[in-house]
């Protein structure tokens, strides 16, 4: 109401000199009385910002949801403090002023992961191998680099994109200078019903430790299992859709396709879709104290003259190509305790994954020489125990023990070109770390690894994992 | 791809399918309002306010630290299903609340929506930054988020709250209006009635373990002389604690204050060493065995300190 006043007396004000012109008497007590009326309502609308801000001063400073509330408070017979609602007005303009002011208010959030590692171990890592699996030339297998190295600096961006929409990536810089897209896609965040979708290059939600971060992981590297039948972690280019059932109990279920631009994927050149997999989980409380998630996935993914590196009759390292499918179980489960729910001064955790690998289709033996072609079907699995202990506030331990069975591989046409083994890689792994705050984390950790039959490597990391910039908050 | 896809869809997983909706179908259909409260305060001020009409589920318990909760399965499920969501806001929850919504696929309760209430945006924070670094602790952008030690922020948080149901549940609006009235005469009869018990505290020294107390301060008049996290968020070390024992011997304090949910070592060895009462304050509904509700919670906040206040020789 004072606005249309004031806009009023504004264009009469405006309108003056012309108005002169015409220099009446009545004209001129016209203009008198608008005059009087715009002093008026300025003196009115001083007044009342002048109470505002005392109001302000004593009480409130709500956000942007204040007007509705106050609003409605106003309409009230009795409230418990008067002041509230006209204080929320005036702040509430204020910060509307502030965040007009403040274009980069806009900007994603940006957190950055640095991460550091020494290493030293007792075998070369260059020649490191896992005993009866077949894994691509870049597979990421083994203990990486020895002697001092930078491990991935990850660069994590994440906003809403507009009301339906948002959007998160994470860049990996790696050691050796080469960047690599972790992750970037965009979620929905308006379906509702539990219903979510994600678009583009994400980290699969099989299994448990598949769509964590590595700075999350509680040892320095991800389980064998996950290294022979997963290629270390699995992401892909596509599509997720979850469902989060409406009851008590957790239950989620969720579809994927994608590409299968990793292994066991062989990133398909074509039109279909390379990935699909489901997943569902479903966890729960047990008192106050206990909590825990189990799931089962499967993931199917082709490849079509995918190269893989196995070992010979003659024991020899030979390259073959691979056309076919490869199915992927996996059984997750994962128990936390902690006193009374608090697990600020100690908590333990334990967690276990079974994975089973079918994989069927072709092999060529050794393309550039031989070239043999045969059908081939191996079925593999491997499983992991870990358990992780905070016995005292920033200090914890933990202990992982793991083991893969590379099963008989029924090489068709080929067979007696492959080496055969009934080994059982095998690994244990000990760690100590400590976190001066939520973010920092120093680690030790020992391990012997058996990987290859008749090796032992013995293994020592020192890492160090720091999170700059935004507060990322982690799942469970 | 339809087939190699529908292969593994028909092969086995239906059973699962199947049992899952049959769960969901399942469920009885709430007529309540299904408010998710972040901490035990607002679960209990949501019940004062919605009464029958409100069916009050709260995430974390009064001995759990609320910086540090997980985004567990159990909150997740009962995010999705929420009509409301009442937290803190101010950054509080930040380590969790975010992935929680995230995973809820629950449109109406994202951060932005009328039913997301942050408690913290209705009261005039204290101790707000001037400068940002984490060399300084866990320090909160917004400001001291612990805003539930003053009766009087409770106040302001009821009046927003009661809107802000009243808009949630249009068709119940004239029942919240009326409870909401109830209680804010209650409530102000209560908050004069524990500044008139806790008057002898006005203008007494007293050290922090953390720094949970400034609204309770700022209430009451009470003067904090040192904290014994070195820094926000930042267990105590050995040496802090004796540099606080030290700078009491020139500036001496009455008490320690710690919250229900906090390791009480370190306030007893300050209680031990310097002579002075350790207060346990309840700090939320439930951190103590006579704070069962708001009402309770400032009774016995007030009885305790005033209690320690009276100890001293």
């Amino acid at each position: 109401m004072h606005k249309t006043l004031l806009r009023a007396g504004c264009a009469l004000a405006l309108a003056t000199p012309w108005a002169a012109q015409a220099d009446t008497a009545s004209d001129i007590a016209a203009l008198r009385k608008e005059i009087e009326t715009l002093r008026s309502s300025y003196e009115e609308r001083l007044q009342s910002l002048e109470q505002r801000l005392k109001a302000a001063e004593g009480a409130t400073s709500p956000n942007w949801g204040a007007p509705s509330a106050a609003t409605a408070a106003t309409g009230q017979p009795a409230t418990a403090s008067p002041e509230a609602a006209p204080a929320s007005n005036a702040a509430n303009a204020a910060s509307a002023a502030t965040t007009a002011a403040a274009g980069n208010g806009f900007n994603p959030s940006i957190s950055l992961i640095l991460s550091g590692l020494y290493a030293r171990t007792s075998q070369d890592p260059a020649r490191y191998a896992i005993t009866g699996f077949s894994l691509p030339p870049d597979a990421e297998i083994g203990p990486g680099n020895r002697g001092f190295s930078l491990a991935e600096s990850e660069l994590g961006f994440a906003a809403s994109i507009d009301p339906w929409w948002r959007g998160a990536a994470n860049i990996s810089v790696h050691g050796d200078n080469t960047v690599s897209v972790e992750e970037a896609y965009v979620q929905t965040t308006a379906l509702g019903n539990g219903l979510s979708a994600k678009a583009g290059r994400f980290f699969s939600n099989v299994g448990y430790l598949n769509p964590q971060h590595s700075h999350t992981w509680d040892f320095v590297d991800n389980p064998l299992a996950y290294q022979a039948l997963l290629g270390t972690q699995y992401g892909d280019d596509g599509v997720q859709f979850t469902w989060l059932a409406p009851t008590d109990q957790f239950i989620e279920l969720g579809v994927e396709l994608g590409r299968g631009r990793s292994y066991p994927g062989g990133d398909n050149d074509r039109n279909g879709a390379g990935m699909a997999a489901l997943t569902a989980h479903t966890g729960g409380d047990i008192g106050l104290s206990h909590s825990w998630r189990a799931g089962l996935s499967v993931l199917n993914a082709k490849a079509s003259d995918q190269s893989v590196v196995g070992v010979d009759a003659a024991g020899a390292p030979v390259t073959s190509a691979f056309s076919g499918s490869t199915r992927v179980w996996v059984a997750d489960a994962i128990w936390k305790w902690a006193p009374n729910g608090n697990a600020t001064r100690t908590n333990f955790k334990l967690q276990a994954e079974y994975l089973h690998s079918t994989r069927s289709g072709d092999l060529v033996f050794d393309p550039a020489g031989a070239n043999t072609a045969g059908a081939y079907r191996a079925v593999q699995s491997g499983w992991y125990v870990q358990g992780v202990y905070q016995f005292m506030p920033r200090w914890r331990v933990g202990l992982r023990t793991e083991r893969l069975d590379a099963g008989t591989p029924d090489y068709g046409a080929n067979a007696g070109r492959y080496a055969l083994s009934d080994y059982a890689p095998n690994k244990t792994s000990l760690m100590l770390d400590f976190s001066a705050s939520e973010f920092s984390r120093i680690r030790l950790q020992i391990a012997r690894d058996r990987a290859s039959v008749g090796v032992t490597d013995n293994q020592l990391f020192l890492q160090y994992q720091m999170s700059l910039g935004a507060h990322g908050a982690h799942s469970y | 791809m339809t087939s190699f896809f529908t292969t593994i869809t028909l092969g086995r997983w239906p059973a699962l399918v199947l049992a899952a909706t049959a769960l969901a179908l399942g469920s009885p259909a709430h007529a309540a309002l299904r408010v998710f409260a972040c901490e035990p305060e607002w679960g209990a001020l949501a019940q004062e306010l919605g009464g029958d009409l409100v069916d009050v589920s709260v995430a974390t318990s009064a001995l759990q630290d609320p910086h540090q909760i997980q985004a567990k399965p159990s909150l997740i499920a009962r995010a999705r299903n929420a009509d409301l969501v009442v937290c803190t806001g101010a950054e509080l929850e930040i380590g969790w609340l975010p992935v929680l919504l995230q995973q809820s696929g629950n449109a109406k309760v994202q951060a932005g929506q009328a039913a997301n209430f942050a408690a913290a945006d209705y009261v005039r924070k204290l101790d707000v930054p001037t400068q940002l670094d984490r060399a300084q602790g866990d320090v909160h952008a917004a400001g001291n988020p612990h805003i539930q030690t003053d009766p009087r922020n409770i106040a302001l948080v009821a009046t927003a709250l009661g809107a802000r149901l009243q808009q949630v549940d249009p068709a119940h609006a004239a029942d919240y209006a009326k409870r909401q009235a109830d209680f804010a005469q209650r409530w102000q009869q209560a908050i004069a009635r524990w500044s008139g018990q806790a008057a002898p505290l006005k203008g007494v020294s007293v050290v922090s373990q953390h720094k949970a107390f400034v609204y309770l301060y700022d209430w009451l008049g009470l003067k904090e002389v040192a904290v014994l996290e070195p820094k926000p968020g930042v267990e105590p070390t050995a040496s802090h604690l004796q540099s606080v024992l030290a700078a009491l011997k020139g500036t001496p304090a009455r008490m320690v204050l710690y919250s229900a949910y906090q390791d009480a070592r370190p306030s007893e060895w300050l209680s031990k060493n310097a002579g002075i009462p350790a207060v346990k304050v309840p700090f939320t509904v439930g951190g103590t065995d006579a704070a069962k509700d708001l009402f309770s919670l400032f009774d016995d906040t007030v009885t305790r300190l005033v209690a320690a206040a009276g100890s001293r020789p």
